[in-house]
């Protein structure tokens, strides 16, 4: 997996609160394509008019928010469906850190097993970025090992994120191997269990 | 640490799964049983094999084809070649595997968090996982369940665990009991519309109280099932003796002996009086009325009686500007009564509300009514799985639907998301017993409204939002 470690950019203040994974990637997308593929459907009913152009009011269209690598959003980014393919689509979009007050907790778990970062801010901190993004413009740095977020004016912004999950963005770790090496307990759990709960173990 | 004090359901059963401790507060947990489905189910085998991985357990393993086949009578399996191919790339990998896969046509097929329950796999104490959102449904049958994504399941197929971070918890107490007329389904639309679509983020939620022990399993279902949309992964019930009786004889249920046994531990699963949660709401159940959805979250609700919401009575800039969104989207106009809104789709299905209960309601209000679907209207009932059809028709409800003009189709998620190709037109506008009324959930365009399979029927008739209670 791609390391996460410092990331420069413009930070595109869409700003909508409940973004929904089905408005970030239809389904029918997920299955015709792959990763790496998506990238033209990431807010499709957003993004394009009827007639399949552009939509020049969507803001991901527009000259500085274009490819940028940081979306700000309101609360509950990447609620309803499972879909990873939604995590998949941003990427390809070339987004790699969503920062909002909120996520859904499956898109959020979805992002730290792609080496993208979800970064929780307080919603009025959320919004400074915001706007300072149309005000000021400028890239902005986030900085994970440092936990910071740098400002386009130079404020400094402190951010939480949860030790395992740091650690697993910043040296791009491999969540199944470092599980493997818990074998011998996984074993003795399910040994146990069979002891505990026998009527699981026979045949139906 | 946790087992001398008083302690929540939720805890008693991370608690019982814990492999590792991680360290704040995260741990290795061991996953009893995970289902998967023909998209990121096949999408995971995929990804294992593809990285040279093993199925670690495949008898703890269930797939099952739901969301590509195709709903029209006498299907063979999806709508189209890239469905097909889909369901076959399930079957291979099933096969390679020896995982159980309940096929297109086989007696047992259905939707996913229909059959989980209906075959005894769902039992109180499971740690069950799916890479499906609505794998909450499962907490119904107080089993510990939640929805992931498809690296997830690829770890979990690998390692028969999850590592998870320990969620607060809520308890919703609903008091009271439901006036007549009103389902479980309004009953959590009322509750998202009043907490808000992100309200149960980082929650694990029991939902408990005089109405909840009053509710039938399926409404329990219903209820679980919607917790994500109010951002919670997990919704729970403690067991009861309904949950034991309706789970008694299903197939994978423990039998005999087993069975003694089994349920002797499954009353062990309640939250201790005294247990401490995060957070505790109150509901007052008989307050509730029929809801329906006006705009593009399942917040958006109202009582079937209420006006559309108007956003100038808002002084919250943002949300004033989404509400005016959702309402263009859905192509209404603030004050105007819901009620008596035309619509040219109905759509009673999905693991939300497709279940034999579901379907009797609806049908009993039909019959009562005496009357047909209204002309302009296409309505589709589509049973949760084979064996809720069976049971349907066994019962002559599929007769009752038939003769009132609805269609009576094939099992599967069909119009709740449209992914094997059965759309909603843009523009049309659709009562539906699903649980997403997304922007474009249903097709591209298409408005949705979500309501009671009642609600649902009623309006079939009608050719209009329209009130169940007074059919
Ligand atoms: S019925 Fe709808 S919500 Fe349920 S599993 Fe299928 S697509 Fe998902």
């Amino acid at each position: 997996m791609e390391k996460f470690t410092v990331l420069n950019s413009v930070a595109a203040p869409l700003m909508l609160a409940n973004v929904d994974t089905d408005l970030i990637i239809r389904i029918e997308r997920l299955y015709r394509l792959d990763r790496g593929e998506l990238g033209a459907w990431a807010f499709e009913s957003l993004r394009y008019l009827s007639d399949d152009r552009e939509n020049p009011q969507f803001l991901l269209n527009q000259p500085p928010w274009r490819g940028a690598r940081i979306l700000l959003a309101a609360e509950n980014f990447g609620c309803g469906s499972s879909r990873e393919g939604a995590v998949w689509a941003l990427w390809d979009l070339g987004v790699r850190c969503v920062i909002a007050p909120s996520f859904g907790d499956i898109f959020y778990n979805n992002c730290i097993q792609n080496g993208m970062l979800p970064l929780r801010l307080a919603a009025e901190q959320v919004e400074s970025l915001a706007a300072e993004a149309k005000n000021v413009g400028g890239e902005i740095s986030v900085d994970l090992a440092a936990q910071q977020v740098r400002t386009a004016s130079g404020r400094l912004l402190a951010f939480d994120i949860e030790p395992g999950q740091r650690e697993t963005l910043l040296k791009g770790l491999d969540a199944i191997s470092l599980t493997l090496a818990y074998s011998a307990e996984i074993d003795k759990y399910q040994e146990r269990d069979r002891m505990l709960r026998p009527w699981l173990y026979r045949k139906a | 640490m946790h087992s001398m004090a008083a302690r929540t359901l939720f805890d008693k059963l991370w608690d019982a799964h814990v492999v590792a401790d991680l360290g704040d507060d995260v741990a290795l947990l061991h996953v009893d049983r995970q289902l998967l489905h023909d998209l990121s189910g096949y999408r995971a085998l995929r990804e294992l094999q593809r990285r040279g991985l093993q199925v670690r357990n495949p008898e703890r393993a269930y797939a099952v084809p739901d969301h590509l086949v195709s709903s029209a009578p006498g299907r063979s399996g999806g709508n189209a070649e890239w469905s097909n191919l889909q369901i076959n790339g399930l079957r291979s990998s099933c096969d390679k595997w020896g995982i159980r896969l309940f096929d297109v046509n086989d007696a047992e097929q259905g939707i996913v968090h229909v059959i989980g329950p209906e075959l005894g796999l769902t039992q109180p104490g499971l740690l069950i996982v799916c890479g499906d959102s609505h794998t909450s449904t499962h907490g119904a049958l107080g089993a510990l369940a939640w929805g992931i994504g498809s690296s997830e399941l690829v770890h979990v197929l690998a390692t028969q665990t999850i590592v998870q971070k320990r969620p607060r918890r809520l308890r919703v107490h609903f008091s009271g009991r439901l006036a007549p007329g009103v389902e479980a389904k309004d009953l959590i639309l009322y509750l998202i519309g009043r907490e808000g679509a992100a309200a149960g983020t980082g929650y694990a939620v029991e939902y408990a109280g005089e109405a909840i022990s009053e509710l039938d399993m399926e409404g329990r279902m219903t209820l679980c099932n919607l917790s994500i949309e109010w951002g919670a992964k997990i919704g729970m019930v403690a067991p009861d003796a309904r949950t034991c009786d309706w789970l008694k004889g299903r197939p994978h249920a423990p039998r005999e002996r087993d069975w003694d046994a089994a349920t002797t531990a499954w009353r062990a699963l309640r939250s201790d009086a005294g247990a401490r949660f995060d957070r505790e709401i109150e509901v007052d159940a008989c307050k509730v009325e029929p809801q329906i959805t006006w705009g593009t979250s399942p917040q958006d609700t109202i009582a079937v009686s209420a006006r559309v919401p108007d956003p100038s009575a808002t002084n919250d800039i943002a949300r004033r500007a989404a509400m005016h969104k959702a309402l263009e989207y859905m192509g209404l106009v603030p004050g105007q009564a819901i009620a008596g809104t035309r619509i040219d789709r109905v759509f009673i299905g999905s693991c939300t509300n497709s279940r034999l209960v579901d379907l009797r309601r609806a049908a009993m209000l039909v019959q009562r009514a005496g009357r047909r679907v209204a002309p302009h209207v296409r309505a589709w009932v589509v049973p949760g799985s084979q064996s809720v059809k069976r049971e349907a028709e066994a019962e002559g409800l599929d007769r009752i639907f038939l003769d009132a003009g609805f269609e009576w189709r094939e099992p599967g998620c069909a119009l709740c998301v449209g992914a094997n190709g059965e759309l909603i037109a843009p523009g049309e506008r659709c009562v539906s017993t699903s649980n997403r009324n997304f922007v474009g959930r249903q097709g591209p365009q298409a408005r949705t409204h979500l309501a009671s399979p009642v609600m649902a029927a009623a309006a079939a008739l009608a050719g209009e939002i329209a009130d169940a209670r007074e059919f």
